[in-house]
């Protein structure tokens, strides 16, 4: 994408994507290993349907947010038929983006005592 | 696994064929790891939602994303745009139009239940097929058939209804109480009709049409229990009918209980009950008239003398449509489908020629990796907004026209005017729109696919050609075809029409007004005392400025009323009851012969003299005087009418008068002076139109009329007004209506062909400009030049209008019964059509040609 977007414009990030870009911001991963890696961060609270997980990583891809790469992190365990996805630096630039949008929010919300402030 | 394959189908292509793979490995992962059935089958279930929702959204992007396209390339080419826009607004309108009024009269049910058992029932006799019943009749029928389930009458009841403001002449029947229920209908307001209300002599009871309701009692509910007067005889009304009810006449706007005296069936041979009924199941039309041949046969032989001759007809509700009304819808719809066909050619062709204009534009996307199904439905997608938005226009068109068209609605079916507009007609034009969209789209969008990166290479413009042009030259000729073929049909009408009108009716109609005093029974019954209302009015407006003549008469020719029709016996000669002749008669004032400009051709006319005392005398038509003293003097002769006893001696003879109307061939005619009527005997007959001939505008006499009908009887009202130029008028309308709007449609193919000539012709001049070029820069002369681009249009269009020619003569075999005579082959016509098929050719190719005479050679071949 030559004419990539300020991170801004893309927030807030539907919590899929955030999730994905998650699961990708420590090594490359297939598609199947996205829904599993995202299904333990979230203690089995999202299980992403294969169409959501692809339909999400076809706008990220469009977006700039993440590519796909031919590294494969541990050939003995890899089928080569799968599509391996890595996040790219504007994907981490706007997963910060989004962190310190929900951050401020959970400030805001704790400011507003909806949140038990931290003894 | 395969199931979870086809599911991905749903997807798009370009979608399925990038991840289709990935996701089926992540399903059969999944798969593996379900450990019972009941894991696997909520596997299944959120597998069916998660690609589901997938595909719809995939689905909803491009949408997206080619609907921005495409209000992106409308904003670029407007003009072409609009141009779409209109042509399928117009197809779309037409069609819609003559759809929805051909579906009103032809194909939707009628409002009653049960419609398609619905028939009406007629005695036929010689060559009369449709006649009314005698009571005595009726009730035999009724009895002794095995075919109807159930059966039902009815009769006119015109009646001043009087009281709560000025006096109102209303139409209405009188019905047998089992009639209504036999159509399945209820009231909106109140009851229908109990046996109790119908009997003799009970007291009377009234329904009102929701018009009337709403017209007279201001939609009043209170309405119910309310006594009305109508022709001085007291009236309860008892309830209001819905604003869709109508029967048997639109114009019906009041319903009555029969309340057949015991005296009614004494007369076996006095006509005047029409008759409805009900099928039984399973029995068909032609059934029933079987069934009902054999019961007239059994009355026949029961009662030779009343019912000689007496067979009968049953003719289903919705067959009451003519055959005139018939081809003349049938003839709209066609023409509209013809306007529709060449708006998707001209259509068609506007995007082929686009098309190649965005060849470039479509071969980047191509080298961009878009795939062909994707760009097809990007093209179809574009087309298909651009055909939407004409379409919308088109209802919307078709909506505001259809008050224009009411005129061909006929009037004797019993249901609304206009016809509505509902999901149905709604579902029809949706249908032709998407057809449009889709049929205009669709060759094009494959057809540019299909150029693919090919577009990219220089000079790839001159490379069109060949079989492209030979495609979008035969969608041009076809729509020449088509709009000759419409052009020479609607000149083959409006020459039919000229006929029509040419036609003598026997009268002078213009600067004549007439309008109706129907004077209520049994308050006239006698008819000195109706003279006396007639001869105050005569006077009080002959005395008027510019008044020349007026006069009353039973039933002005062409009028709803037409008379009726009277068995003759030609001085005292008996005749074969099989062979008997016929009269239309009427009774009239003196003058009224001349206030209608009928001439008098031998004898007197009708006078004063003529009383009921003096001898009974007639006035008859030169036909009449043809058909039954072909050789003598008629003047003097004696005829007896059926009705009356007393013979009538002939005292002049009168101009025919055509009193069906101008198309139809009419009965011999007899005038009778009004004086000459027995009191209470046939007041049906009593005369009730006025006819005023005026030097000065005939319309501005009406106030004076008014008052002076008020003051011969304040409660008489007055009805009908019009014209005696419109009632003729009225008589072609439908007529005429017809031949507008196919005239419309006409200019409209006319316009849209000459379009598609110029559209083909410009498109060949700028993809040959570098040719053009060669040839100018070489020596050719603009002559040359301007033949080559014309000569290519008048091969073309030659095809086209022999085609049209063709069809136009087809059309014209079809269009039979509507020409009026005129020659289907009418050489007038067919030469007009070629002439204004050259005139389109020669219209949409001069554009072209000029700018062709005009190319820059230098310009031209540097381009290339």
């Amino acid at each position: 994408m030559d004419d990539q977007p300020d991170s801004a414009a893309l927030l807030p990030l539907p919590p899929v994507t955030f999730h994905i870009l998650l699961a990708l911001a420590e090594e490359s991963r297939h598609g199947y290993a996205i829904i599993q890696d995202v299904a333990a961060r979230t203690r089995g609270e999202l299980k992403l349907g294969a169409g959501t997980l692809y339909r999400s990583i076809q706008r990220m891809l469009e977006q700039g947010l993440i590519v796909e790469t031919s590294d494969r992190p541990d050939p003995e365990l890899d089928d080569e038929r799968r599509r391996y996805y890595r996040i790219t630096l504007f994907g981490e630039q706007v997963a910060r983006a989004e962190s310190r949008r929900l951050v401020e929010l959970v400030r805001l919300a704790r400011a507003g005592g909806f949140v038990a402030r931290r003894a | 696994m395969r199931a979870y394959q086809a599911l991905l189908y749903l997807c798009p292509t370009a979608f399925r064929n990038e991840y289709g793979t990935e996701m089926a490995a992540v399903f059969a992962r999944r798969s593996r790891e379900a450990s019972n059935v009941l894991t696997w089958l909520w596997l299944w279930l959120e597998t069916l939602c998660d690609v589901a929702l997938t595909a719809a959204q995939a689905h909803l992007d491009i949408l997206r994303q080619d609907l921005r396209d495409t209000f992106r390339s409308i904003r670029r080419t407007p003009v072409f745009a609009a141009t779409v826009i209109a042509v399928t607004a117009l197809g779309i309108g037409a069609t819609t139009a003559a759809f929805s009024i051909a579906d009103h009269v032809f194909l939707r049910p009628l409002p009653f239940a049960d419609s398609e058992r619905l028939v009406t029932v007629w005695q036929s006799f010689g060559e009369y097929t449709e006649m009314e019943l005698s009571p005595l009749n009726y009730r035999d029928w009724k009895r002794m058939n095995n075919v109807f389930e159930s059966m039902a009458a009815y009769r006119g009841l015109a009646a001043n209804l009087s009281g709560d403001g000025p006096p109102l002449h209303v139409e209405g029947v009188c019905v047998t109480a089992d009639l209504l229920p036999l159509l399945g209908v209820k009231p909106a307001l109140g009851r229908l009709f109990s046996n109790d209300d119908d009997r003799e002599g009970a007291s009377k009871t009234l329904i009102l049409s929701d018009t009337l309701w709403r017209s007279r009692f201001g939609a009043d509910p209170a309405v119910l229990n309310r006594k009305v007067i109508l022709d001085g005889a007291p009236y309860t009304v008892i309830g209001v009918m819905a604003p869709n009810f109508f029967f048997p006449r639109r114009d019906v706007a009041m319903w009555a209980p029969m309340q057949f005296a015991a005296e009614e069936f004494s007369d076996r041979s006095d006509y005047y009950i029409n008759v409805v009924a009900k099928l039984d199941r399973g029995v068909s039309i032609g059934q029933a008239r079987a069934g009902m041949r054999v019961v007239a046969a059994q009355l026949e032989k029961q009662f030779p003398r009343e019912n000689g001759n007496v067979s009968a007809s049953v003719i289903g509700f919705r067959d009451v449509v003519s055959q005139k009304s018939r081809v003349l819808l049938f003839a709209l719809v066609a023409a509209s489908l013809c306007l529709l066909l060449i708006a998707c050619t001209n259509l068609a062709n506007l995007l082929l020629a686009r098309g190649m204009v965005r060849r470039k534009e479509i071969a980047v996307r191509t080298a961009l990796g878009a795939g062909r199904e994707r760009l097809v439905r990007q093209l179809l997608t574009e087309s298909l907004l651009l055909a939407v938005a004409g379409g919308a226009i088109g209802v919307f068109l078709a909506v505001a026209a259809a008050p224009l068209l009411v005129q061909l609605v006929p009037s004797g079916l019993p249901i609304a005017e206009t016809p509505p507009l509902d999901v149905r007609v709604l579902a029809i034009a949706v249908a032709m729109t998407v057809l449009t969209g889709v049929g205009f789209g669709t060759l094009p969008a494959l057809r540019a696919a299909r150029a693919g990166v090919g577009g990219l290479q220089e000079g790839s413009r001159s490379g069109v050609g060949g079989r492209r042009e030979r495609l979008r030259g035969v969608l041009v000729a076809g729509q020449v075809a088509c709009s000759v073929a419409l052009l020479v049909s609607c000149g083959l009408l409006i020459r039919a029409l000229w006929r029509v009108e040419a036609t003598d009716p026997g009268f002078r109609p213009a600067g004549v007004l007439t309008l109706q005093t129907a004077l209520p029974m049994p308050k006239y019954d006698v008819t000195s005392k109706r003279t006396r209302f007639y001869d105050r009015v005569l006077e009080g407006v002959r005395t008027l400025p510019g008044v020349e003549s007026a006069g009353f008469i039973s039933f002005l020719p062409m009028s709803k009323n037409r008379g009726g029709i009277w068995t003759v016996a030609v001085d005292g000669e008996p005749r074969d009851p099989a062979h008997q002749d016929h009269a239309s008669i009427r009774f009239a004032t003196p003058g009224f012969l001349r206030t209608m400009g009928i001439p008098l051709l031998a004898g007197r006319d009708i006078s004063d003299g003529d009383t009921i005392d003096t001898l009974q005398v007639a006035v008859v038509s030169q036909s009449f005087v043809r058909r039954y003293w072909p050789q003598v003097n008629p003047l003097g002769h004696h005829f007896k009418l059926q009705f009356q006893g007393e013979e009538r001696t002939v005292v002049g003879v009168a101009g025919n008068v055509r009193v069906r109307g101008l198309e139809r061939t009419s009965e011999p005619q007899v005038y009778m002076p009004y004086k000459q009527m027995k009191d209470g005997n046939t007041t049906w007959y009593a005369p009730k139109d006025l006819a005023v001939r005026a030097a000065s505008d005939p319309a501005s006499l009406l106030p004076a009329i008014r008052q002076i009908v008020a003051a011969a009887d304040p409660e008489q009202p007055i009805s009908e007004v019009q014209t005696l130029s419109d009632l003729v008028a009225s008589d072609v309308a439908p007529r005429a209506v017809q031949v507008r709007v196919l005239g419309g449609f006409a200019l409209l193919s006319f316009l849209l062909a000459a379009l598609g000539i110029h559209g083909l012709l410009s498109f060949m001049v700028s993809t040959r400009a570098p040719e053009i070029g060669v040839r100018i820069a070489v020596g050719a002369r603009p002559s040359n030049i301007m033949g080559l681009v014309l000569g290519e249009g008048a091969v073309l269009c030659g095809i086209g209008i022999v085609a049209g020619l063709l069809m136009a003569y087809a059309a014209g075999q079809s269009l039979r019964t509507l020409l009026a005579d005129v020659n289907p082959l009418d050489p007038v016509t067919f030469l007009a059509g070629i002439l204004l098929g050259s005139l389109m050719t020669l219209g949409g190719s001069l554009l072209p040609a000029l700018r062709a005479i005009r190319v820059d050679p230098i310009v031209a071949i540097r381009a290339e």
